[in-house]
């Protein structure tokens, strides 16, 4: 008896046939990860309880997923547009610092002068200016001299990094703070509303989902999304095409970028109205929002859903970190594997796998 | 008294660039085979890591710089599995690596945070060579990553460019399809490729923490990953300007040390090696085409078999 195996590539993919995969490939994860949970000797069913429990089976913890899927979809959504590019922008993380450093400058200069009505739309148009600055260099740099944008996206989040430390450190720490490295705490009109008994930042929570209802519309609808969707399916077609990969490029990590600047301006506004060490002031979202993207098949709607999905995986990943003792980078494992896998099940999801079993001269066909 | 100094400053960027050398050579042989694997930094972690604690517990680095050797192969291997045999976009599986060893290192890591390593690796200084007058001190009177390190990087360039598997990993990196005609198996030579560059890695991560910092930190790779992913561009995709490229930023991450006494804030000179990888790829693609930086053709590719 011998198998043979043969893949061939589906034709067309239905949307349950998606759905399917996404949730074999979230399932394997989970059985992985529950691998790595016995060897660290903690019973996994018992630490999914711990994680989901925390993050999902609770008022309070349902609050705090809801205030960390704020910067997770912002910044998802400012992805998914540079990723239908076929530009791997690895830098929100920088341009989510870029933008929390210029909402600070706002707050804590024009914040004192002015009524909160003005120094809040102030801060978040700053910040989307920062972040978009920081994200134009990656696309000027791939455009004039084909610098590889993965590594200038990243350099950056270092550069802004280390920019941000030279701040609170240096020039802008703040008087009031008892030599801690932080800037002087904002002043009441630039701190951003919280919904009553929560942490979630309703004007940020807002941009978030409108950015993610605005870039469906631009990516699907307008002229702008579909040459950048030319120019990521088919740059040669887009070449042939007279599409300016230049201006549209530009364009793009612009706002991708400036989107990220947002999230970073909500971090700082809402969260702890002071700019301190990017640690702080960022848990790697710029990073996870990467497999929120992924996740969300690079559909700006769903970045919602699974934005979502990854602040649960993030509060309850602090969660088991108290009561199971695990250090923070277990959340960090959790992402590698579920990525791993997501994108291993496109495969499944793109071919078929035949199963030919040969048995005494008889050729048995099993589809799957 | 200036010279003595400037010696110590040409003996330590060596030091300092040994483990990027190390790193760089491994990605070059990958991606010549036409693999892109952003995974580095995850891989140095995990080598840094496993070399650490087996170093410290058995009390032998040889033993560790093995074990990080075969832990570095390993994590390779996963990208290996996820991109050639599942045919995966190569970018997100890298960065998915990068997460799962950052991860992986800083959970089993843990408990070894802040501990000194008594083993040391000394340098040595080779017999004849190393009594030149300054020259002996610079490059002969090293630790053994270093020495390994130019092996290495003489016996990848030799592999490349003058053995049969040098020509089967490049034809593959080139073209594949050509390739498969000539009966290369495709997927063999990638798997072997990318497990070897993580060999590598994984090295290069013994060396970060046996020998260069002997500690482990989370977090102590610093990005480096990253900047030998910028280095392969630097080498366009050579062993030889491998060397120049790792000992220039070796070089680079020396002078952060040397000019902080003079005034300058500390995270300033932090950034000076990331701004340098940005000035080296823009430099490095000023005035060619786009296109003709030397990358293999095929890279970043996934390749099917049996089809057009």
């Amino acid at each position: 008896m011998k198998i043979h195996l043969q893949t061939v590539r589906r034709q067309n993919v239905t949307t349950s046939q998606t759905i399917r995969t996404v949730a074999g490939s979230l399932l394997a994860g989970f059985l992985t990860i529950s691998i790595v949970f016995l060897i660290k000797g903690v019973n996994p069913l018992y630490a999914f309880g711990r994680i989901f429990g925390g993050s999902f089976g609770s008022f309070y913890g349902l609050k705090e997923t809801i205030t960390k899927s704020i910067p997770l979809i912002t910044i998802g959504t400012g992805l998914v547009l540079a990723f239908k590019g076929k530009f791997w922008n690895i830098g929100a993380e920088g341009q989510l610092l870029m933008g929390a450093t210029c909402g600070t400058w706002v707050a804590l200069n024009l914040g004192p002068l002015l009524p909160g009505a003005l120094t809040v739309p102030l801060m978040f148009l700053m910040g989307f200016i920062g972040g978009g600055l920081i994200g134009a260099i990656p696309a000027i740099l791939k455009v004039r001299f084909g610098t590889n944008e993965v590594i200038s996206t990243l350099m950056l989040n270092y550069v802004a990094a280390e920019l941000v430390q030279l701040l609170v450190v240096g020039p802008w720490k703040g008087e009031t703070q008892h030599g801690f490295p932080y800037t002087d705490d904002f002043p009441q009109s630039a701190v951003l509303g919280l919904l009553p008994g929560s942490r979630i930042h309703a004007a940020t929570l807002v941009l978030a989902i409108a950015a993610a209802v605005i870039l469906f519309l631009v990516i699907y609808k307008t002229r702008f999304g579909y040459e950048i969707r030319v120019i990521g399916e088919n740059p040669d077609a887009a070449r042939y095409a007279g599409i300016n990969f230049f201006k549209n490029l530009l364009i793009m990590m612009f706002v991708s970028g400036g989107i990220a600047g947002i999230a970073g301006v909500g971090e700082v506004g809402g969260i702890h109205h002071h700019l301190s060490y990017p640690f702080t002031i960022s848990a790697g979202y710029g990073y996870t929002a990467i497999i929120v993207a992924w996740l969300a098949r690079l559909n700006p709607l769903l970045v919602i859903v699974s934005g979502f999905f990854f602040a649960g995986i993030k509060v309850g990943g602090d969660a088991i970190q108290i009561s199971l003792g695990l250090p923070g980078a277990t959340v960090d494992v959790f992402n590698g594997i579920l990525l791993l896998f997501l994108i291993v099940g496109e495969y499944f999801l793109n071919n078929r796998i035949l199963v030919h079993v040969i048995r005494r001269g008889v050729r048995a066909k099993e589809g799957n | 008294m200036g010279g003595e100094v400037l010696i110590a400053v040409l003996q330590r960027a060596l030091v300092a660039g040994t483990p990027l050398l190390i790193a760089t050579l491994g990605e070059i042989i990958a991606e010549r085979s036409g693999v892109l694997n952003l995974g580095i930094e995850g891989m140095l972690a995990m080598g840094a890591v496993s070399a650490f604690i087996v170093t410290l517990t058995t009390g032998s680095p040889l033993l560790g710089l093995l074990v990080a050797v075969g832990v570095g192969a390993l994590t390779a291997l996963l990208h290996a599995i996820v991109t050639v045999t599942f045919q995966a976009n190569q970018v997100v599986s890298g960065l998915a690596l990068t997460m799962l060893g950052l991860g992986v290192s800083g959970l089993w890591g843990k408990p070894y945070i802040g501990i000194p390593l008594k083993v040391k690796i000394s340098a040595y200084r080779l017999p004849v060579l190393g009594k030149i007058p300054a020259l002996g001190d610079i490059l002969f009177f090293q630790d053994a990553f270093f020495y390994l390190g130019i092996l290495l990087g003489v016996a990848a360039w030799f592999m490349l460019r003058h053995t049969l598997w040098g020509i089967k990993i490049r034809s593959v990196g080139e073209n594949p399809r050509a390739a498969e005609s000539q009966g290369i198996n495709v997927s063999l030579v990638r798997y072997l490729s990318v497990t070897t560059g993580g060999a590598f890695a994984g090295l290069a991560g013994a060396n970060l923490s046996i020998a260069y910092s002997k500690s482990w930190i989370e977090g102590m790779t610093a990005g480096r990953g990253w900047i030998v992913i910028g280095l392969t561009i630097f080498a366009l995709w050579r062993p030889p300007r491998a060397f120049i490229g790792a000992f220039l930023f070796g070089g680079i991450f020396v002078t952060q040390y040397l000019l902080q006494p003079i005034g300058i804030p500390p995270n300033l000179l932090a950034m000076l090696p990331y701004l340098a990888t940005l000035i080296v790829l823009v430099v490095g693609g000023m005035g060619k085409g786009r296109r003709s930086m030397n990358a293999p053709a095929a890279l970043g590719e996934a390749f099917r078999r049996g089809e057009r």
